[in-house]
C-alpha cells in the first residue's frame, strides 16, 4: 500500500465529485447557489461528524452500528435533563453528551474486554440505546428551547452555518491526528495486523476503547446539533445514520477490512452522497429513492475496491 | 470480518451413548433447556400475577402471531452458523409481503401469491450470497446495502399504503387443521426438519465446519463458497415462508417494513444458543428463543410496563447473552 495508490483512489473520487457537482449545476439552477450549498453543509454536519470517527473505527478493523442510537439517546436526554430535571440547557446538553460518550466507552469496553466482535457488540447496543431512548421518552417530544440554543443548529457565524465550523474544526483535528501522530499510526497498525501491533508493544485495547469512545462522543455531539437544528427531540432521531456514515467512509476509500483509509477520502465521500441526495430531491425524487441509491453505492464501492485490489495482488 | 471466523472449536454435539439420557440432554442441549426453563418460569410468574396472560386467546397470539419470527430465525441461524449475518431480512420480508399481497388482490391464484415470495426470496438472497461468498464482500456491508435498497424501494414505490380486500383462500395463517393454528404447525415442522437436516446430513453438518474454521473446512475439501451461497439461498426461501405466515395473519398488509424485525430475528438466533462466532448452535434453540421473546413482549403488557421499554429489554438481553457466550467460550486457563 503506497501513498500513490491512496492518492489515486481519492483523486478519482474527487474527480467524480467535481463532475457530479457540475452536472447537478447544469441540471438545476437552484443547486449551485450559495444558499443551497451552505444549507447542504448544514445538513451534512451530523453524518459528517459521525463518519469522520467511523473512519477511525473502520481503520482499526471494527465497525460501530450503534451511532444512530447514541444520537437518538443523546437528543432525548438533552430534552429530558433540561425539562424534567430542570437543569440549565447548557448543563443538560453537556451531561447528555457525557452519557453518549460513555455509551461509546461501553462499546469499546465490551469489544476489548470480552472479545465480542464489534459487529455483534454494536448491534446489541444499537437495540439497547435506541430502546433506552424510547423508554425514557415514552414517545413524548420536548420543544420550546430558548432562542440562543438554535444558534448551534440554525444560526450562522460569518455567513457560514455554525455547525459547519464545528465540522471543519473536527475534520482538521481528525486528519492531523490520524495522519501525523503516534495514535494515528497505531490505529493503522492495529487495523493492518492486530497481533503484530500487540507484540510491537502498542496499547491495542486502550487505543480501541479510545476510538469507540470518540465515536460515541461524535454521535452525541451530532445529537445535540440535530436537536438544535430541528427544534425538537424524538426517540427515532438518527435511525439509519450508521448506514450513511459507513457508506461515506467506504466510498471514501477506507478498507472495510481495516488498515487503510483517510479522513479526506471520507469527506469527499460525504460531499458526493450529500450532493446526490440534494440533486435527486431537486429533481423531485423522494428521500426513500435516495436510500436505494445509497445502498447501491455502498455495495458498488466495495465491489470496485475489492476487484481493484484483486488485480493488484 | 476476520473476527467472525476466528472460532476454531468445531461443534462437539456428538451423541455419546455411554452417558445417561438426562446428562446427555443437558450437555447437548444446555442452552435449549435454559430457555425452556425461562419460558416456563415466565408463564408461571406472569400467570400468577395476571391469570388472563394464560388465556387461550393470549397464548394463541403469542405462539401463532410470532411463528413467522421463529421461522425466519431458522434461516438466520444457518447464516450465523456459517459465520455470516443478514441484517436485510426484515426489509426482505416487508417487500415480499407487499408483493404477495398485491398478487393475491390482483386475482392471481393463491399458489402464485404463496410461491412468489419464496422464489423471490431465493433470488434476492442468491445475489446477496454471491456477493458474500464469491465477491468476498463482508456480509454486514452487503446486507446493510440490501436493507437500504429494499426498504427505500418499497416505500418509494408503494408510499406505505395498506393492501386490503385479501381473498379468503389466501389467508393460510388463519387456517386451523386439527384445531391448531397453521403457523404453529409450520413453525414446529420447519424447526424439526432443519434441526434434523443440520445434525444428520453431510451438507447440514458441513455448515458447522465452514463457520467453525473456514481454513480447516477448505483443507478437508469442503467448498465454503458454495456452502455459503447455498445457505443464503435457503435462508431466502425460509424468509419467503415466514413472509407467507406474516402476510396472511391479518386482513390487511401494510406495505412498509416491519420495524426492527431483523434485530428480533438475529436476537432469537443468538439467544437460542447459536454462537455469534459461528460454528455452533441449533435451530431448536432459536425457535424457543423466538417464543421466549414473544412471551416477554406480551408479559410486559400484562404487568403494566410500557411497551416503549420493550426494545431496551431486548437490547439488554442480547448484550447479556453475547457476553455470556464469550465468557463460556473463553479458553480455560
Amino acid at each position: 500500500m503506497s501513498l500513490r495508490t491512496l492518492l489515486r483512489h481519492e483523486t478519482i473520487l474527487a474527480l467524480v465529485a467535481v463532475v457530479l457537482l457540475v452536472a447537478l449545476a447544469f441540471q438545476s439552477a437552484q443547486f449551485f447557489t450559495g444558499a443551497n450549498l451552505l444549507n447542504q453543509g448544514r445538513l451534512m454536519t451530523e453524518v459528517g461528524l459521525v463518519a469522520i470517527i467511523m473512519t477511525f473505527v473502520i481503520i482499526t478493523g471494527g465497525i460501530d452500528l450503534s451511532v444512530g442510537s447514541i444520537l437518538g439517546l443523546t437528543a432525548i436526554l438533552t430534552g429530558v435533563f433540561w425539562q424534567n430535571l430542570g437543569l440549565p440547557l447548557m448543563a443538560a446538553a453537556g451531561l447528555a453528551i457525557a452519557v453518549g460518550t460513555f455509551c461509546g466507552f461501553v462499546n469499546g469496553f465490551v469489544i476489548t474486554r470480552f472479545g465480542v466482535p464489534p459487529l455483534i457488540a454494536t448491534l446489541a447496543t444499537l437495540a439497547l440505546y435506541r430502546g433506552l431512548a424510547e423508554g425514557i421518552s415514552q414517545a413524548r417530544s420536548v420543544r420550546g428551547y430558548p432562542d440562543w440554543f438554535y444558534v448551534l443548529g440554525q444560526g450562522n457565524i460569518l455567513g457560514v452555518p455554525t455547525q459547519l465550523w464545528i465540522l471543519i474544526a473536527f475534520a482538521i483535528l481528525a486528519s492531523v491526528l490520524l495522519a501525523a501522530t503516534r495514535i494515528g499510526r497505531s490505529i493503522y497498525a492495529i487495523g493492518a495486523n492486530e497481533v503484530a501491533a500487540f507484540f510491537s508493544g502498542l496499547p491495542v485495547n486502550r487505543t480501541k476503547i479510545a476510538v469507540y469512545t470518540a465515536s460515541g462522543f461524535a454521535a452525541a455531539l451530532a445529537g445535540v446539533i440535530f436537536v438544535s437544528r430541528v427544534s425538537t427531540t424524538r426517540s427515532d432521531m438518527g435511525t439509519g445514520l450508521e448506514l450513511d456514515a459507513i457508506t461515506a467512509v467506504v466510498l471514501g476509500g477506507t478498507s472495510i477490512y481495516g488498515g487503510r483509509g483517510s479522513v479526506i477520502g471520507t469527506l469527499i465521500g460525504l460531499v458526493v452522497i450529500q450532493s446526490l441526495k440534494n440533486g435527486l430531491s431537486l429533481a423531485g425524487i423522494k428521500a426513500e429513492g435516495t436510500a436505494v441509491l445509497i445502498g447501491l453505492m455502498l455495495i458498488g464501492a466495495i465491489l470496485m475496491t475489492t476487484a481493484f485490489n484483486k488485480r493488484r495482488a | 470480518m476476520a473476527v467472525l471466523s476466528q472460532a476454531s472449536t468445531l461443534s462437539t454435539r456428538k451423541p455419546q451413548n455411554s452417558r445417561p439420557f438426562i446428562a446427555r440432554l443437558m450437555t447437548d442441549y444446555g442452552q435449549e433447556c435454559v430457555i425452556i426453563a425461562a419460558i416456563l418460569l415466565l408463564f408461571v410468574a406472569v400467570g400468577l400475577y395476571n391469570p388472563r396472560f394464560l388465556s387461550t386467546s393470549n397464548l394463541t397470539t403469542i405462539f401463532s402471531g410470532n411463528a413467522y419470527i421463529a421461522v425466519a430465525a431458522i434461516g438466520m441461524s444457518m447464516v450465523i452458523i456459517t459465520g455470516h449475518i443478514d441484517v436485510s431480512v426484515g426489509a426482505l420480508i416487508g417487500v415480499l409481503a407487499t408483493i404477495s399481497g398485491t398478487l393475491a388482490v390482483s386475482g392471481y391464484p393463491v399458489w402464485v401469491a404463496w410461491g412468489a415470495p419464496i422464489l423471490l426470496g431465493m433470488a434476492v438472497n442468491f445475489i446477496v450470497g454471491w456477493l458474500v461468498a464469491f465477491a468476498r464482500i463482508p456480509s454486514i456491508v452487503v446486507t446493510l446495502g440490501m436493507m437500504s435498497i429494499l426498504r427505500g424501494g418499497l416505500i418509494s414505490i408503494t408510499g406505505g399504503t395498506w393492501i386490503s380486500g385479501l381473498p379468503k383462500a389466501f389467508m393460510i395463517a388463519q387456517w386451523k387443521p386439527f384445531g391448531l393454528p397453521f403457523p404453529i404447525i409450520a413453525m414446529v415442522v420447519l424447526t424439526l426438519l432443519a434441526a434434523w437436516w443440520m445434525r444428520n446430513f453431510p451438507f447440514g453438518r458441513s455448515l458447522y465446519a465452514v463457520g467453525g474454521n473456514p481454513e480447516a473446512a477448505k483443507a478437508t475439501g469442503i467448498s465454503s463458497e458454495r456452502r455459503v451461497l447455498a445457505v443464503f439461498v435457503i435462508h431466502g426461501a425460509i424468509a419467503g415462508i415466514a413472509t407467507i405466515l406474516f402476510a396472511t395473519q391479518l386482513q390487511v398488509i401494510q406495505s412498509t417494513v416491519p420495524p426492527n424485525l431483523e434485530l428480533t430475528v438475529i436476537t432469537a438466533a443468538v439467544i437460542g444458543g447459536v454462537s455469534i462466532l459461528g460454528g455452533s448452535g441449533t435451530v431448536i434453540g432459536s425457535t424457543l428463543a423466538a417464543i421466549l421473546f414473544a412471551a416477554i413482549g406480551s408479559a410486559l403488557i400484562f404487568v403494566n410496563v410500557s411497551a416503549y421499554w420493550l426494545r431496551a429489554v431486548i437490547g439488554g438481553l442480547i448484550l447479556i447473552t453475547v457476553l455470556a457466550d464469550m465468557i463460556r467460550r473463553r479458553p480455560k486457563k
